[in-house]
């Protein structure tokens, strides 16, 4: 499989009163043509950030990135001028936002924020952009596109809203979708429509898919390969059949473990991973996550474990990761 | 309305105490208006509307649907904040809606809510001390502060947090551990039954498990009743012992909680828990997935008939016209469907 995006050793700071916040130190991870790629872990983690930094949007100040490549068809996405970005960023990368309210304008129509993209960034005319912002209504499933196209963010439903960032994500045809927590405001019942209309999109655009999410089950469904993060980092890597069967990361392994199942029968007690959130101005020595660590020992809190290979493909930010196999998950339950 | 002689949960136990909580055929409608000088009003929400079911001491209800159901709403209506369109209310045998002052505020004292927002719901200004202390002035639980303070270090353990963190102020604290303070506040006046709203939606997976946990310590250590309202069919399923599944305003299915996941009867309630991705991707695989059509309409503007007719894969007719009734089909299993 080809390599449609790559990123190498990101790192992005913030300046904070409380002192500087390494939100993402250090990551890297490939996006490969037709896959979907599950992006999850603990609230504060990096996600939104690692995915912001690639399409250079974190604001500056307070942020900064400090290091890393964002590749594409060769060429580093933080090295083009901003005018080189805008030219390239629709085509590369198309991005669903986390905060719905802050990518839909709400005093302006539903057909002038799909056309302006396909004016301005792939030069389009008026009539052509206008055909184009029919067809990616269509390919949305909303219905009577001429109607759409004049109405108000504010005349859509949250589905339909959602349906419309998609479309404007997809505009300028890009590489790689990346949606950030694409369902979380939205009712069980339409979760299901839209991650479906994705996934669907992916395999008939031939693209990659990037999901980001804390939903397990999301990523269990619809993701090929997941990337987990904790505290700025990415600690495991493998398949989605891989995380989920035999975690080898101690954060993982409680992830899968604390989250209740509809499939399985109910226990008394949930299996709990101790403790708080890193605090991510005040990091503990060594690895992130030893406090919380079930398995922590004294090289813990010496030294960061790096993300290494325990079996085929499969990798992990622990130093005991061999010994976290398949059958650690049952001993601890 | 018919019958209501035998209100869904009454059957199941009818045992010596009685519930602690029943709910007659109750509705709250909001008006719509619109203008700012002249108010006209243009419209009802039914955001509850007829919604009838009781629970049993030290028993857990969850309460589930999607987004604008009506779940905060009937919550509220039990804590009386406010003011019901119609319907009765017991609270272990004594009228919720027509006592007043002094018997109102005991009974409010015995009813607790834990908000979702563990960001919103606390008081930037005060600090978990006070937080907690509060409820205890307010009811005057505490003879002297030396009492309050020793009350204030007893909920903070109770709900794990350490003593010492009573001086400290909400922004100190992580989520989950604003939630526990949360449910401390809530604890502190010895409440018989908490309406837990959404609270542990906004919590990382990881500190989900800790308050569920802790809720249900709770409830074994202290008698506590809970309705539990909650989104995450999954969550509920762990937590509660029977489950009222909501649309519209309505209760659509109620049953106890083994019954209604193994063997869901209303086509919603199946719809519902066909869309929950199960984490573990061999069992999605292998997974029929039943994706039901269109969007929850608004409640201004509900469906005749059976209000989820339109997106119903079973829908007659005659579905459009008629209001179906809850129907036992089974020991304490209720159903507002007459195709199933
Ligand atoms: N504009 C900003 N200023 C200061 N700090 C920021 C800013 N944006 C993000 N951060 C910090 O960077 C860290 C990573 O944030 P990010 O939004 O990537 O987390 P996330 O993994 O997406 O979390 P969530 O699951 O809650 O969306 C957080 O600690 C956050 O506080
Ligand atoms: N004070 C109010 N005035 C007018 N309408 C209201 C009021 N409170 C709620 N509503 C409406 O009543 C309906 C039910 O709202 P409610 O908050 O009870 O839903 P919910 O099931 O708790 O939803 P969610 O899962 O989003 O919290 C919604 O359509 C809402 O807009
Ligand atoms: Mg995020
Ligand atoms: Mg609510």
């Amino acid at each position: 499989m080809s390599v449609v995006l790559e990123i190498e050793d990101l790192r992005t700071y913030f300046d904070t009163e409380g002192g500087l916040v390494k939100a993402v130190d250090g990551v890297s991870y490939t996006v490969e043509e037709g896959e979907t790629l599950g992006l999850v872990g603990e609230s504060g983690g990096g996600k939104s950030v690692t995915a912001l930094s690639g399409i250079r949007l974190i604001p500056t100040p307070p942020g900064r990135i400090v290091s890393g490549r964002v590749l594409y068809k060769g060429q580093d996405l933080l090295e083009l001028s901003l005018d080189g970005m805008r030219h390239i960023r629709g085509r590369a990368i198309g991005m669903i936002f986390q905060e719905p309210m802050t990518s839909l304008n709400p005093v302006l129509s539903i057909g002038r924020q799909l056309t302006e993209p396909l004016i301005t960034e792939l030069g389009l005319s008026k009539y052509d952009a206008n055909a184009r912002a029919h067809e990616l209504l269509a390919s949305v499933e909303i219905s009577d596109p001429e109607r759409r196209l004049a109405q108000f963010p504010h005349h859509f439903s949250g589905g339909m809203r959602q349906r419309v960032m998609i479309a404007m994500a997809l505009s300028c045809n890009p590489a790689v979708l990346i949606a950030d927590e694409p369902t979380t405001a939205l009712d069980v019942t339409v979760q299901a429509q839209i991650l479906e209309l994705m996934q669907r999109l992916t395999e008939e655009r031939g693209g990659a898919l990037v999901i980001i999410t804390h939903n397990l089950g999301v990523v269990a469904r619809y993701a090929d390969r997941v990337n987990v993060m904790y505290a700025g980092k990415i600690v495991e890597r493998s398949s989605a059949t891989a995380v989920y069967g035999d975690p080898r990361h101690p954060y993982t392994l409680g992830l899968m473990s604390s989250v209740p199942r509809l499939d399985l029968p109910v226990t008394e007690r949930l299996v709990q991973v101790d403790g708080q959130p890193p605090n991510l101005v005040d990091l503990p020595p060594g690895c992130a996550f030893q406090p919380r660590c079930p398995y922590a020992q004294e090289q813990c809190l010496e030294a960061v474990p790096e993300l290494m290979q325990t079996v085929d493909n499969h990798y992990a930010a622990c130093f005991i990761a061999d010994q976290l196999g398949a059958g650690a998950k049952a001993g601890q339950a | 309305m018919t019958e209501v002689t035998n209100p869904p949960g009454t059957t199941a136990s009818n045992g010596s105490a009685g519930p602690i909580l029943e709910v007659n055929d109750l509705r709250m409608h909001f008006p719509v208006t619109t203008g700012v000088v002249f108010r006209k009003t243009v419209g009802t929400v039914k955001a509850v509307d007829g919604v009838t079911f009781s629970i049993q001491p030290g028993e857990t209800l969850g309460l589930v649907g999607e987004s604008g159901c009506g779940k905060t709403t009937l919550g509220r209506c039990v804590l009386r904040f406010y003011n019901p369109t119609s319907g009765q209310m017991h609270f272990r045998g004594e009228s919720l809606t027509d006592i007043r002052g002094g018997r109102m505020r005991e009974l409010r004292k015995q009813m607790q809510m834990v908000f979702q927002d563990p960001y919103s719901s606390l008081n930037p200004r005060m600090t978990a001390g006070q937080i907690i202390g509060e409820p205890l002035k307010i009811h005057r639980l505490a003879s002297d502060p030396k009492q309050s303070r020793e009350r204030v270090a007893e909920i903070l353990s109770l709900v794990g947090l350490d003593p010492s963190m009573a001086s400290r102020y909400p922004h100190e604290f992580s989520g989950g551990q604003r939630q526990r303070i949360g449910i401390g506040r809530a604890l502190a006046v010895d409440p018989a039954l908490i309406v837990c709203d959404e609270a542990v939606s906004a919590l990382d997976v990881s500190i989900q498990a800790q308050i569920i946990n802790l809720l249900k310590d709770l409830q074994d250590r202290l008698g506590l009743t809970y309705l539990f309202i909650a989104h995450d069919l999954a969550v509920v399923r762990h937590v509660a012992d029977r489950i009222a599944v909501m649309y519209l305003g309505k209760i659509v299915e109620i049953a106890p909680r083994d019954d209604i996941y193994a063997n869901p009867l209303h086509p919603y309630t199946q719809a519902l828990l066909s869309a929950v991705p199960v984490p573990d991707p061999v069992v999605e695989a292998a997974r029929p997935r039943q994706i039901i059509i269109g969007e929850v309409p608004s409640p201004l503007n509900p469906p005749s008939g059976c209000v989820f007719h339109p997106r119903c894969p079973i829908a007659q007719e005659d579905c459009s016209v008629d209001v179906p009734e809850l129907r036992e089909l089974r020991p304490g299993h209720w159903v507002a469907c007459p195709k199933v």
